[in-house]
């Protein structure tokens, strides 16, 4: 039924691909943390008392007064349940930048220059925002 | 509304009836800084709660974003720190989840999407820089006069199936932005290309710094930017925005992450259950009434929109 006009381009599909498997693999890997987090298999850096506490306050205060780590920070930290869980929401959160890198180079390999700068420029967005290097602190 | 849903949830979430009356207790409070709950409490409140909204969400045809942030800022001892960095990955995962089917069957374009999305994630990054720098109450007002806007936008709005495009404009046309979809139900081929193509883009940087300041998704303004200005078919539109959904969120979402906004405890539950919610909403589509679903959810938005101004008003 579907002819070529609505064939999704092949740069279209392997990014859907990607999502795809990322997307899952990335959802159950965070279901399985979270199940070692709150079974307390690990132990949280911050106890469950006082997060209950802290979620009702500015973030600031749940930084300084527990002495949590901003930025990737928590990569030193993955041997505590809570901690742990950041890894699942990273790959989630940077799914979009694996994603975009195979489109560059099909758009580069189809010679379309105004989407492979697209497409770079997008990855370097997301990947600043993703280093944490702009912007200092919360209110 | 809420309460009812929140009842509901509760009502699921324990069968201790005691446990449910500390947690009725407790949303009166709103805000309230301290639990008496044991922690297991309030993520079995949530995951049920996001349930629920995940349906709703669906059946009125709005990213659950755009319900958590409102109505768990505003019902959840939570401050709204956190539930803007949980309302971003909430939003974030849903379209993540949405993407490969809609990419496959050419409904999301990324001739479409990709232009718009470096518009608005970058937004997004100033947005949620915003957000997080300005004071709480003032971030709530905010919140809450876009929320109650949402809503009279979703009243309003009268959404084109296919708008005609005469002619496409220039840069339109350089950046290629048309394709094709088949149309199931006809089996007919349905071509579309853009116009104001500018003026669209330009939109977008607004949206972005919204959907990063107030950690919602922007799917109640993409919709009708792509459809009713640029003139893309509605299922185009819509499949396209909730691609679009999965880059700008990446951009607003590292943003809370880095800055320690994410809690999750709170987070990872919310996530589990508006995708769950999402996916049970998908099969009741077909028997639901859409339209009385729509109307209860601008009411409450506007409830939600209400009590969130209120709340940064300090009342």
């Amino acid at each position: 039924m579907n002819t070529e006009k609505t064939n999704a381009p092949a740069e279209q599909i392997t990014y859907a691909n990607i999502l795809f498997y990322g997307c899952w693999g990335g959802l159950a890997l965070i279901i399985v943390i979270y199940l070692i987090y709150i079974t307390g298999i690990l132990d949280p850096y911050v106890s469950m008392a006082k997060v209950t506490h802290y979620w009702a306050l500015p973030v600031q205060n749940y930084l300084t007064d527990n002495n949590v780590p901003t930025g990737w920070g928590w990569l030193t930290l993955l041997n505590k349940g809570d901690f742990l869980n950041f890894l699942g929401i990273a790959l989630l959160a940077g799914l979009t930048i694996i994603c975009y890198l195979p489109i560059i180079f099909a758009y580069l390999k189809k010679n379309d220059r105004a989407y492979t700068i697209i497409a770079l420029l997008e990855v370097i967005v997301l990947c600043v925002a993703a280093s944490g290097i702009v912007g200092t602190g919360g209110h | 509304m809420a309460s009812i849903l929140l009842l509901a949830a509760v009502v699921w979430a324990s069968n201790e009836t005691g446990l449910a009356e500390q947690v009725t207790a407790q949303m009166a409070q709103a805000t309230g800084n301290t639990s008496e709950l044991p922690w297991w409490a309030w993520p079995a409140i949530l995951i049920v709660f996001c349930f629920i909204l995940g349906i709703i969400a669906v059946l009125a045809g709005v990213g659950g974003g755009v319900l958590f942030v409102p109505l768990v800022s505003g019902f959840f001892p939570f401050h709204l720190d956190f539930v803007r960095g949980a309302g971003l990955l909430v939003a974030l995962a849903g379209a993540l989840a949405a993407g490969p089917g809609l990419l496959k069957r050419n409904l999301a374009s990324l001739r479409l999407a990709l232009p718009v999305a470096l518009i608005a994630s970058s937004c997004a990054i100033v947005g949620a820089f915003l957000g997080l720098a300005l004071p709480a109450d003032v971030v709530q007002i905010c919140l809450g006069a876009t929320i109650i806007g949402i809503a009279i936008l979703l009243l309003l709005s009268k959404n084109t199936a296919r708008p005609v495009v005469t002619k496409q404009d220039a840069l339109g046309m350089a950046l290629g932005i048309q394709g094709a979809y088949l149309e199931p139900a006809t089996g007919e081929i349905v071509e579309w290309k853009t116009h104001r193509t500018l003026p669209g883009l330009l939109l977008f940087i607004v949206i972005g710094i919204m959907a990063g300041m107030f950690g919602l998704g922007a799917g109640w303004a993409n919709v009708p930017v792509l459809n009713l200005l640029m003139g893309a078919p509605l299922k185009v539109a819509v499949g396209t925005s909730k691609f679009l959904l999965s880059i700008t969120d990446t951009s607003a979402a590292w943003v809370y992450l880095n800055q320690g906004c994410v809690i999750p405890l709170m987070a990872i539950p919310s996530i589990i259950g508006l995708m769950a919610g999402s996916f049970v909403g998908v099969r009741l589509l077909a028997k639901a009434k859409p339209t009385f679903i729509r109307y209860m959810v601008i009411g409450v938005l506007i409830f939600a929109g209400g009590k969130a101004l209120l709340k940064g008003l300090g009342f």
